[in-house]
């Protein structure tokens, strides 16, 4: 097998919630005591993103999907682990080092109606990128970039002078894809890209994305909560919950047999166009907050199968005959 | 007689420059206990028409003609004494956002019991017992510890089953539901579906959604409209829509679905998007985005032609029925 374009090792990042160090002393018992609480928004999630490949991410809010989105991108540092880019590793690089993969790495976000400054016009919106990436270039190479990648994501070049906000929601996507197209990437995170659209428009910016992956190579890492886009448009799927990886299969093998159970009731829970009734599997309760994570395995508290060592010993990825990567007591006994 | 029948709405928003008229000749009918869905992308008017089902529309926007007829009598020539004990009452409206619809200030209790006491000349104590017993119709955890909770302390999910159980505190006859599960999560939200879908059924309540989820729609609903600039574009039982859509638009927006479409395939999509109120088309709406736009679309609207059961606002389908019929006469 060829080597992973983008690895994530062992990653966890958490988020400091208790302040500063006086609101961290309480005074109980007698006694004054530090209390410190965090956000455990990653809790040690392995993955490879393979070359020309769309890895998606799903999962709930709160799950970390987009925690792992920025934190591959560098927007944030992670608590523990390590991040590789083409055998090298990128998150402890220093600035200068670490600017070839930022032109190499690009991101997309979910609302195309903050990501795009206001007060420039899209031709500086696409120009800034390049000329920060390529100082050396002439402005006529410069335009030609500009233009080129305009008109592959339909917007009319002679559009340039125009600002964001004279744009639909779904152009303003375009634009934001275009900017993000503008340095030649390999591999582009995307996050959340459709969400904030509607139907009509969220299938061509999808279409877009498509196009670009076929024509440029790119690699995609996919957030999203859609399921229906992931069947789509994934190549393989990572189900993430509470900052955990418990499913990680290709597309096809994970939406036609689900193994963790999470899965299942996630894959479930889409509301089809065939169905006439609501016909799903029902979770107990709700997702716990990720400051006091469950002791074991993160789902036990909602899962119908769990068991006395799901509530006591955290599960790994063991890898099933269909080819499933699951992180399940209860698939790894043969219960399930 | 149908429990709610809407003829021929229009509703304007006087702007600087002119009115924008946000819904142009809606027409349809809500029966008792019916479900019925309410469909369109962002700007389509969907919001608008439920707002405007209990006049809640806000200064610019006016009712600029048309009836609103409910059990009979004519809300948008009420005044806003008689309005109001129909609102929350014998209407209930769901919000999309919990969040904002609950008041940050006050308990839970607090606000479902004000609620009860505006419309109902009962004691507080009598309006609790209501209170606690709505809560436990919509399965929340310990209800009766809820009712002193304030809204920050439930979660989005809990929240939404709270503004259930408010819209369901009086037994009105019909819920409108906008978009009432958009905010919440696929597991959250297929909860909170069922359950609506649920109390409907068992209390015999109309129920107007309005969403652009086709899915839900399908699954939730008896009869559906379906909305395009301000205009219903097709209308009819919802089963016959999402199988067999006769109108372009319907077509392209279940086609844009990726669930239907060969997974790594190109998506159907339809050309541009939905025009702003400022420049609405002339003729038919749609034919700037419309495969089978001719020249008649663009200068005159159509009007409602019928296929099977649902009524279809296209020449194109117009067309076709006229060229079926001519068909079956040269048969025969």
């Amino acid at each position: 097998m060829t080597s992973p374009l983008v690895s994530i090792r062992g990653l966890e990042k958490r988020f400091d919630l208790s302040g500063s160090l006086l609101e961290q002393i309480t005074f109980e018992g007698g006694r004054f005591r530090r209390k410190k609480e965090a956000v455990h928004a990653i809790n040690g999630v392995d993955l490879e993103v393979q070359r020309g490949e769309a890895l998606c991410v799903v999962g709930e809010s709160g799950c970390g999907k987009s925690t792992i989105a920025r934190t591959v991108m560098g927007l944030l540092s992670p608590s523990a682990g390590e991040i590789h880019y083409d055998g090298q590793r990128i998150d402890n690089l220093e600035r200068k080092a670490s600017l070839p993969y930022r032109r190499k790495m690009q991101m997309i976000f979910q609302n195309p109606y903050a990501s795009l400054n206001p007060r420039m016009t899209i031709q500086q919106t696409l120009e800034e990128p390049i000329r920060f990436h390529h100082p050396d270039w002439s402005p006529i190479q410069v335009r030609d970039k500009i233009h080129e990648v305009m008109h592959s994501v339909g917007i009319d070049p002679d559009w340039g002078s125009r600002f964001g906000h004279e744009f639909s929601g779904g152009q303003r996507q375009r634009i934001a894809i275009a900017r993000a197209l503008a340095v030649d990437p390999e591999f582009i995170v995307a996050d959340e890209p459709i969400s904030a659209l509607d139907v009509s428009i969220q299938a061509q910016v999808l279409n877009l994305l498509m196009d670009a992956q076929e024509s440029r190579g790119l690699t995609y890492l996919f957030i999203t909560h859609d399921l229906a886009v992931v069947e789509h448009f994934g190549t393989r799927v990572a189900v993430m919950y509470l900052g955990r990886v418990c499913e990680l299969a290709d597309t096809k093998t994970l939406f036609a047999t689900p193994r963790h159970p999470y899965t299942q009731a996630l894959l479930s829970a889409i509301p089809k166009l065939e169905d006439d009734r609501p016909n799903h599997i029902r979770l107990k309760g709700e997702v716990p907050t990720p400051v006091n994570l469950p002791s074991g395995c993160v789902f036990h508290g909602r899962c119908p199968y769990a068991n006395e060592r799901c509530r006591q010993e955290v599960p790994g990825l063991i890898t099933t005959d269909g080819g499933n990567q699951v992180a399940c007591h209860a698939v790894e006994e043969g219960r399930l | 007689m149908a429990l709610l029948e809407v003829r021929d709405l229009d509703v304007r928003f006087a702007v600087r420059g002119g009115d924008l008229t946000a819904l142009r000749g809606i027409s349809f009918s809500l029966d008792k206990g019916e479900r019925l869905g309410l469909v369109g992308e962002s700007g389509a008017g969907k919001s608008v028409a439920a707002f405007s089902i209990l006049n809640l529309i806000a200064k610019p926007g006016y009712i600029a003609g048309g009836q609103i007829l409910f059990e009979g009598r004519d809300l948008a020539a009420m005044s806003e004494r008689e309005l109001r004990k129909i609102r929350g009452n014998r209407i209930a409206m769901i919000f999309q956002d919990p969040m904002m619809t609950l008041n940050p200030v006050l308990t839970i209790g607090t606000q479902m019991v004000e609620a009860i006491l505006a419309h109902r000349k009962i004691s507080k104590k009598e309006a609790r017992a209501i209170a606690l017993d709505r809560l436990q119709k919509v399965q929340i955890p310990s209800p009766g510890k809820r009712l002193d909770q304030y809204p920050h302390e439930l979660s989005g999910g809990m929240r939404q089953r709270v503004i259930i159980a408010i819209a369901l505190l009086l037994d009105p006859e019909i819920i409108v539901a906008d978009e009432p599960t958009t905010a919440l999560d696929v597991t959250i939200q297929a909860e909170i579906m069922d359950l609506l879908l649920d109390l409907c059924e068992q209390e015999n309540v109309a129920l107007m959604l309005i969403t652009h989820d086709l899915g839900v729609v399908s699954q939730v609903t008896q009869r559906m409209l379906v909305m395009y600039s301000g205009r219903i574009i097709e209308q009819g039982p919802t089963r016959e829509i999402i199988n067999d859509a006769q109108h372009p638009y319907t077509q392209g927006l279940i086609n844009a679905l990726p669930q239907l479409g060969e997974p790594g395939a190109r998506l159907f999509q339809i050309p541009g998007s939905m025009p702003s109120l400022k420049n609405v088309p002339t003729g038919c709406p749609f034919h700037p985005r419309c495969n089978f736009a001719t020249e008649q679309c663009k200068h005159s609207m159509p009007d409602y032609v019928r296929s099977g059961n649902v009524d279809v606002a296209c020449y194109e389908v117009a067309n076709l029925i006229e060229q079926e019929k001519h068909m079956q006469e040269a048969e025969s």
